[in-house]
């Protein structure tokens, strides 16, 4: 059915591919043309460094869900969607086609405005994060000092998204659904907190571009090794923080529905959607930055320096984007390795994680590193 | 001490990490997807799917409009009326199924004397208006001839059975 489609339209594809490829070849021409221009106009500028930011996230987004599903397919031993393009690549163009298509319905009773500003209260910070988020030490958008404190906060202010969209549904499910994911993220936040606080001790800086600097030397330099229950806390509440499974007594299908996005359909629905998977991007990012070393060679230390410094074997093997994104790419595979594990956990035993658990830990493991700072153990804390 | 080894246990998160194991290694297993309309999955002989009305070798047709078929359909599923045929045989002047109704128990198979209906292996079939669910004797009789071979050889294989 698929396949006589595609021929019944092939033409029609062909030709719009076609002219978007024209387009936007010209619309790189203009701009390299222009070059010196847009770079003296400050407002042009910005706008065109935070699009490279933006719509390769936005990318990565779509084919994280398609990446999620077809993981889960394969260890349910499943093979996912293969069947809208070449081995599916194009499900998730597909999906969203058909969301931006759908109709956004507006419950009669709903608080009209508080429920369309909803989506854009999760996504906005979920992308606003992603300002200061370095890619090398020299790639990122706004180098700022406490960087780390910005990222903190933003992500905490997506919790708001959830909550109006809940009560501005003025249904129950929504409303349930609200509720839990806010007292699960304000548990999940303070054990988090507490796991960056042992990331800024051992960093010295609330700069990420330093915290990452910190780090060099080798794998063995990177803070999961001497802040390894921190990392694990902070991973675990990461997962908590963007209320995915086994966290997800947010929005619980099988429970409340779909909890606080019940009434929201199309786009609106879409961009929950959207802020979800950027928000996991993010968590996984500063992982990787605050513990696994961020862009640094995990070859440092082993291979020769002028190695990883020169040619294209420094390309390749010496520090650089394409470790960051290795690395994320690790932590996103855990964030779906979890879901397709875990069962589901129970509104208590998360209060109980968070509260009883995750916070004595922190605290516990501050205070030995405190006292490691103290004494300079190395080749940490020197 | 038990005590203990439990908290150390759920401290360290084995019984987690052995979950992880577990799905870990089915990420590299072999899938055991069929994928449908390139493949597809055996059927039985006894597959209960669309009916169909068979003839006999010679063109007449088996149903001989005893009824029972539809005193047994505990959907309901079947309507028949009856008249004297010219050469003074008793037909079927209509013999209707619902599909929306028939629960594809095989009940009709069984009590039909000569094998007159029967369910065949076709199950993709699908209806885009209403009315399409009614199956008339015409094309009931239709699918009997198009899938005789077919329902004949599954017949034959089962009839030690029956």
């Amino acid at each position: 059915m698929a396949h006589t489609l595609i021929e019944k339209y092939k033409g029609q594809l062909l030709a719009t591919v076609l002219m978007a490829g024209v387009l936007s070849v010209l619309v790189v021409m203009l701009g390299v043309y222009f070059w010196n221009d847009i770079k003296a106009n400050v407002f042009l500028y910005s706008v065109i460094k935070i699009l490279v930011i933006v719509v390769p996230l936005l990318l990565a987004v779509a084919y994280l869900t398609f990446a999620e599903r077809k993981v889960i397919g394969y260890m349910q031993l499943r093979i996912g969607h293969n069947r809208v393009g070449p081995r599916g690549w194009l499900q998730p163009i597909a999906d969203a086609m058909k969301l931006l298509f759908k109709e956004i319905v507006i419950p009669t009773n709903s608080n009209r405005f508080l429920f369309l500003i909803a989506p854009m209260i999760s996504i906005a910070p979920a992308l606003a994060a992603w300002a200061v988020l370095p890619f090398t030490d020299t790639l990122v958008l706004a180098n700022i000092d406490a960087s780390l404190l910005y990222i903190l906060a933003l992500t905490s202010m997506g919790v708001y998204g959830v909550i109006i969209a809940g009560w501005a549904s003025n249904s129950k499910y929504a409303f349930l659904g609200a509720m839990r994911s806010a007292a699960q993220i304000v548990s999940y936040e303070i054990a988090m907190g507490f796991a960056l606080v042992g990331v800024l001790i051992a960093g010295g800086s609330l700069n990420l571009v330093d915290i990452v600097q910190a780090q060099q030397g080798s794998v063995l330099h990177w803070f999961w090794l001497p802040l390894l229950p921190l990392f694990l806390v902070y991973f675990i509440s990461g997962v908590a923080e963007t209320n995915r499974a086994p966290f997800d007594v947010s929005e619980g299908e099988s429970e409340i529905v779909a909890g606080f996005h019940v009434e929201y359909s199309g786009m609106a629905f879409a961009v929950f959607f959207l802020a979800e998977y950027a928000n996991m991007i993010l968590i996984a990012a500063l992982a990787a930055l605050m513990f696994l070393g961020g862009w640094l060679s995990p070859f440092e230390g082993i291979l020769p320096d002028e190695f990883l410094a020169t040619g294209i074997t420094g390309l390749v093997f010496g520090s650089g984007v394409h470790w960051l994104f290795a690395k994320t790419s690790l932590m996103l595979l855990f964030f779906l390795w979890f879901r397709a594990t875990f069962p589901r956990y129970r509104y208590d035993q998360i209060m109980r994680l968070g509260w009883k658990v995750f916070i004595p830990i922190t605290i516990v493991w501050l205070v030995i590193e405190g006292a490691a700072v103290v004494a300079n153990v190395g080749p940490w804390f020197d | 001490m038990d005590n203990f080894t439990n908290f150390l246990k759920s401290l360290f998160l084995w019984e987690l990490l052995k979950g992880m194991r577990l799905t870990g290694r089915r990420l590299f297993s072999r899938k055991i997807t069929v994928q449908y309309p390139e493949e597809k999955t055996p059927q039985s002989n006894r597959f209960r799917g669309l009916h169909a009305l068979r003839r006999y070798p010679n063109g007449e047709e088996r149903c001989i409009a005893c009824k029972l078929c539809e005193a047994v359909c505990p959907a309901l599923a079947i309507t028949i009326e009856a008249e004297e045929r010219e050469d003074g045989t008793r037909r079927t002047t209509r013999y209707d199924i619902d599909l929306f109704k028939c629960i594809y128990c095989g009940f009709c198979e069984e009590s039909c004397p000569v094998d007159s209906i029967v369910e065949t292996r076709v199950f993709e079939y699908a209806f885009e208006n209403r009315g399409e669910n009614i199956m008339t004797k015409d094309m009931l009789l239709e699918i009997g001839d198009k899938y005789e071979a077919q329902i004949a050889v599954d017949r034959t294989e089962d009839a030690a059975y029956r």
